[in-house]
């Protein structure tokens, strides 16, 4: 592998504000029926005018600040021009040469490197999200087009990467590290499958030995991390080897297809449109004071990287786990709400990382949804710390109440599972138990220590596992030394 | 008199002493229009019914002593004003048949003041023309001599206001669409300042200079419907937080030691002989009232026509890319194709005019051209702007003709796109510059007998000196224009 791999990523980031960017429709638009969120704004009615909405602003101005940005003072809004059916003026109104943002960073850390990298970001603008096709199908043919102007208008953050990346990992990387600064700042879900986040790549390879950049490629239509992973790497696979056969790489946009798994060509250089940019006339210039970008300053909440140093001190956890549980903001939400009344953190952490991830992953479900609540988890956490129950039963107990939803002492009791720490009844067991292995007691006895495991095993067997194994492995070395 | 030929300020008068009804004048409005306006041409669409069951309404309110500003007064609209409700074509074949789902600002204002709407008036193509000939439907006539035009864009406003079919009207101005055709028609009109009132509804053409105007048929008619419609919006946000004063009161003063800056630039060889009389007899008018006459020069102004037409054309081509065949209006659609249906759609729908001012727009745009149209003319932008407000330092208001010419023959300048804008040599720069300016008949040709429009043009937001230089002339011109245009055909 002589060469390098260059990678830019283009974002696209709808802010969650209540309201559309230039009208007062609501943005709450998902799985709701087509062009019911819309007006003669949104849908580009003759006569209608755009407003600015703030709120969008706002959200604009505290992720730019979360990216190190700069906010420019003077802003002004362009139109983009370009025909299309879900762009109902024909133009989106979108930011050019002044954007809101310019020249910032992001940190990134990659699971096998030892140090952490900067993306540098080119750039974040503030634009309006266009509509959605719907395409009817009839024989396999698309027989009728429909549009759902629904979305027509939802804030959009544009945020534009340098060349930084170098391969599909630190891509990812960079961008699920994206996603939990916007969710932990309120103003994105970050749900890619859903489009409230986007991503289209610029991908090149750059000659080792004199430096050069070769042709860049850019990949559009990859809806998750998967996708996006695959697209990447698909894409530099094709590059280098188009290069290492002599050829060349053509600019042009391909379009990952996720089911043959390749990226296909979509439209050439020459075939790219002139967007005809001139400063929105329907708007006037944008005028972003320091007091503005210091009020917003001020609230930036507490972002990803400072939990995850304030859980690895507080909570002593180390730091895959603290890197873990803070990556979405609500795990780390729902971490904490239980740590407040639970003090074995480690503990807490195992549980969370592992049977709740787990289960929450095969269901498909939201943590913010899930059906063990953090009181209910360290409920079952606190019989085990109490020795009621082992650790191989709460594992039951535990899928147990993530279908049912009842409590951990409920279920304890039902199932009768409390562990046996009454003395006389395990008394009992060990006697058949030592009786039936005589063998077994006599290889301990002439110094196998590793045998009393059999027995101890036995016992269990016999309890249905109910009882304490450290308790047994104590009564059974007693038990035997009497003899 | 027949009730159709009031003014508003009559009217209004008449409301409030119970001597007329709104449904009374609306009758004699109607049948103006019934008798005259298959020749004069100033209407598209007759709001009669509604209009009627509001007049009814207003007087029965009236009747209970609840009389609203407007007191039921009727006012025509440009078709590029959008009505709720009522067809809005902007006279243009793609969109016949659209039917706005809510009322711009100012027909809200009207509405909620009390006025009633009759109807929506002829204009050229996306208010795109100086002649009213560029209309896809109709062509309206000048109703002082029917061979010529009423002028444009917002000729049929300006031929319904001279032709007492109805009280006042609004148009609007993009490089002088009320002032032209309100010189050409004999009546006067009111370009505001950019932003003082609400572009909310109005069919943009070219958003960066087009302002709402008023046309009617004397100063404090204007003057009333300023108070109703101006004011902030916050659906526009070019809109002006500027408070809006009683532009009313303003008529009562006189213009002792006001001084006035006369443009040579505006009496250049362009300007016809029989307009620049009129003009110069106005202005010694006005120095007898006591104003300070003294000639000034704007050194850029050479280059605002074709600076103006480059922005002009410019945010036509992307304001009016939104008429695509997709959710509303014309679509002609002969083969699945997208492509096919946007070409066949907008190639159709649109006039000569419209076409030739997208394509030009849209080449002024693109990114070779950028910087060498676009960009230069906005830079001409800011000097013509700078030229405006370094004679405003030392002057009140400037005073000049506001058409080169008398009104045309019809079909005389039809072959010449440049004449098109060469007619609005003396307005648009106005708009470049975003200033009120008002245009108010000063005479007639002595040749031809044909309506001679003045411009006074004041500094940004003062409107209230305008009008009172404007009503202290009318005063002086009462005689003059007391002369109706023959309409006994």
């Amino acid at each position: 592998m002589g060469n390098d791999t260059v990678i830019g990523l283009e974002i696209h980031v709808q802010l969650l504000t209540k309201t559309k960017i230039f009208c007062n429709c609501s943005t709450d638009y998902f799985d709701q029926e087509p062009n019911s969120h819309t007006c003669p704004v949104c849908l580009g009615l003759p006569g209608s005018l755009p407003v600015l909405n703030k709120k969008a602003v706002d959200f604009a101005i505290l992720t730019a600040l979360a990216l190190n940005c700069h906010i420019n003072e003077s802003n002004i809004f362009h139109r983009k021009n370009y025909f299309y059916p879900d762009l109902p003026k024909a133009y989106q109104i979108s930011q050019f040469d002044r954007p809101l943002a310019e020249n910032g960073f992001l940190e990134i850390r990659t699971e096998k490197s030892a140090e952490s990298r900067n993306i540098r970001i080119n750039r974040a603008h503030m634009e309006e999200d266009a509509g959605k096709l719907i395409h009817l199908e009839r024989d396999g043919k698309t027989s009728s087009s429909l549009v759902d102007y629904n979305r027509s208008g939802i804030p959009l953050l544009e945020i534009v990467t340098e060349p930084d990346i170098q391969s599909s990992e630190e891509a990812i990387v960079f961008l699920q590290t994206l996603r939990s600064i916007v969710q932990y700042l309120g103003v994105c879900d970050g749900n890619l499958e859903r489009g409230s986040m986007r991503c289209d790549a610029n991908i090149s390879i750059r000659n080792k030995e004199n430096g050069e950049l070769g042709t860049k490629t850019e990949l559009k239509n990859m809806n998750s991390f998967r996708a996006i992973r695959q697209a990447l790497d698909f894409e530099i696979t094709r590059q280098r080897r188009l290069i290492e056969q002599g050829g060349k790489v053509l600019q042009e946009t391909r379009r990952w297809d996720e089911s043959s798994g390749k990226t296909v060509f979509m439209r050439s250089k020459e075939e790219a449109l002139d967007y005809r940019y001139f400063p929105e006339p329907d708007l006037l210039p944008l005028f972003i004071s320091q007091s503005w970008i210091e009020s917003i300053e001020n609230n930036i909440p507490e972002l990803p990287d400072e939990r995850k140093e304030r859980f690895m001190k507080d909570y002593k956890l180390p730091h895959y786990d603290a890197n873990r549980l803070v990556e979405v903001k609500p795990l780390g939400d729902y971490f904490e709400r239980a740590a407040k009344n639970y003090n074995n953190y480690k503990q807490l952490a195992n549980w969370i990382l592992g049977e709740l991830l787990c289960y929450l992953g095969q269901e498909n479900i939201d943590i913010d949804k899930s059906p063990i609540t953090p009181v209910a988890l360290i409920e079952l956490l606190e019989l085990i710390d109490r020795g009621v129950i082992s650790g191989k039963i709460a594992k039951n107990i535990f899928e147990d109440m993530f279908k049912t939803g009842q409590s951990a002492a409920l279920l304890v009791e039902k199932s009768g599972s409390t562990q046996i720490s009454n003395k006389e009844e395990i008394d009992d067991i060990i006697e058949k138990v030592v009786r039936d292995n005589c063998e077994t007691v006599q290889d301990y006895i002439s110094g196998k220590e590793k045998a009393i495991h059999f027995l101890v095993g036995q016992v269990m067997r016999y309890t249905k596992g109910r009882a304490q194994p450290d308790m047994v492995l104590s009564l059974l070395r007693e038990r035997i030394d009497k003899t | 008199m027949p009730l159709n030929e009031l003014s508003v300020v009559d009217y209004l008068n008449k409301m409030n002493n119970r001597e007329i009804s709104a449904e009374q004048v609306l009758k004699d409005i109607f049948n103006q229009i019934d008798r005259i306006d298959k020749t004069v041409k100033s209407y598209l669409y007759l709001n009669k019914e509604e209009a009627l069951s509001e007049a009814k309404k207003i007087d029965q309110k009236i009747k209970n002593n609840d009389i609203p500003p407007l007191a039921g007064l009727p006012v025509a609209i440009n078709d590029n004003i959008c009505t709720g409700g009522m067809e809005t074509t902007a006279a243009s074949r793609i969109l016949k048949g659209f039917i706005p789902p809510y009322d711009a600002t100012v027909i809200k204002r009207i509405k909620d003041a009390g006025g009633i709407i009759i109807g929506k008036t002829n204009l050229d193509e996306f208010a795109m023309g100086i002649s009213n000939e560029n209309s896809a439907f109709q062509i309206t006539l000048n109703p002082w001599d029917r061979t010529r035009v009423p002028g444009g864009a917002s000729g049929g406003s300006a031929a319904a206001v001279a032709a007492d079919e109805t009280l006042i009207a609004l148009g609007t101005d993009t490089g002088g669409s009320v002032r032209l055709p309100a010189s050409f028609c004999g009546i006067s009109a009111i370009k505001p300042t950019y932003g003082r009132i609400s572009r909310y509804g109005v069919i943009g053409c070219a958003s960066s200079l087009e302002q709402i105007g008023i046309m009617g048929k004397g100063i404090k008619d204007l003057a009333i419907l300023m108070n109703v419609i101006s004011g902030y919006d916050e659906l526009d946000s070019t809109s002006s937080h500027i408070s809006t004063p009683d532009f009313l009161l303003s008529c009562r003063e006189g213009i002792n030691n006001l001084k006035f800056g006369i443009p040579k630039e505006f009496f250049s060889q362009d300007l016809d002989r029989g307009v620049k009389e009129k003009v110069i007899d106005s202005i010694n008018r006005i120095s007898q009232l006591g104003g300070k006459i003294e000639e000034v020069s704007l050194p850029n102004m050479e280059y605002a026509l074709p600076a103006y037409s480059i922005i002009a054309m410019a945010e036509a081509s992307s304001n009016l890319a939104k008429f695509d065949g997709i959710s509303y209006g014309l679509r002609i659609e002969d083969s699945g194709d997208l492509e096919e249906m946007y070409l066949k759609t907008r190639g159709s729908g649109f006039g000569a005019e419209v076409i030739r001012r997208i394509l030009l727009g849209t080449y002024v745009l693109t990114s070779n051209h950028y910087e060498d149209y676009y960009l230069k003319a906005q830079k001409i932008r800011s000097l013509i702007k700078k030229d405006f407000e370094n004679v405003f330092k030392k002057f009140d208001l400037l005073i000049g003709p506001a058409s080169p010419v008398p009104p045309f023959k019809l079909g005389e300048k039809e072959d010449e796109p440049l004449a098109q804008i060469l007619a609005e040599i003396y307005t648009s720069p106005v708009n470049m510059a975003g200033l009120p300016a008002i245009s108010i008949n000063c005479g007639f040709t002595e040749k031809e007998r044909l309506p001679v429009g003045l411009q006074i043009i004041g500094p940004p937001f003062q409107e209230e000196k305008i009008l009172r230089v404007a009503y202290n002339l009318e005063q002086e011109l009462k005689e003059i224009n007391s002369v109706k245009p023959d309409l006994s055909f």
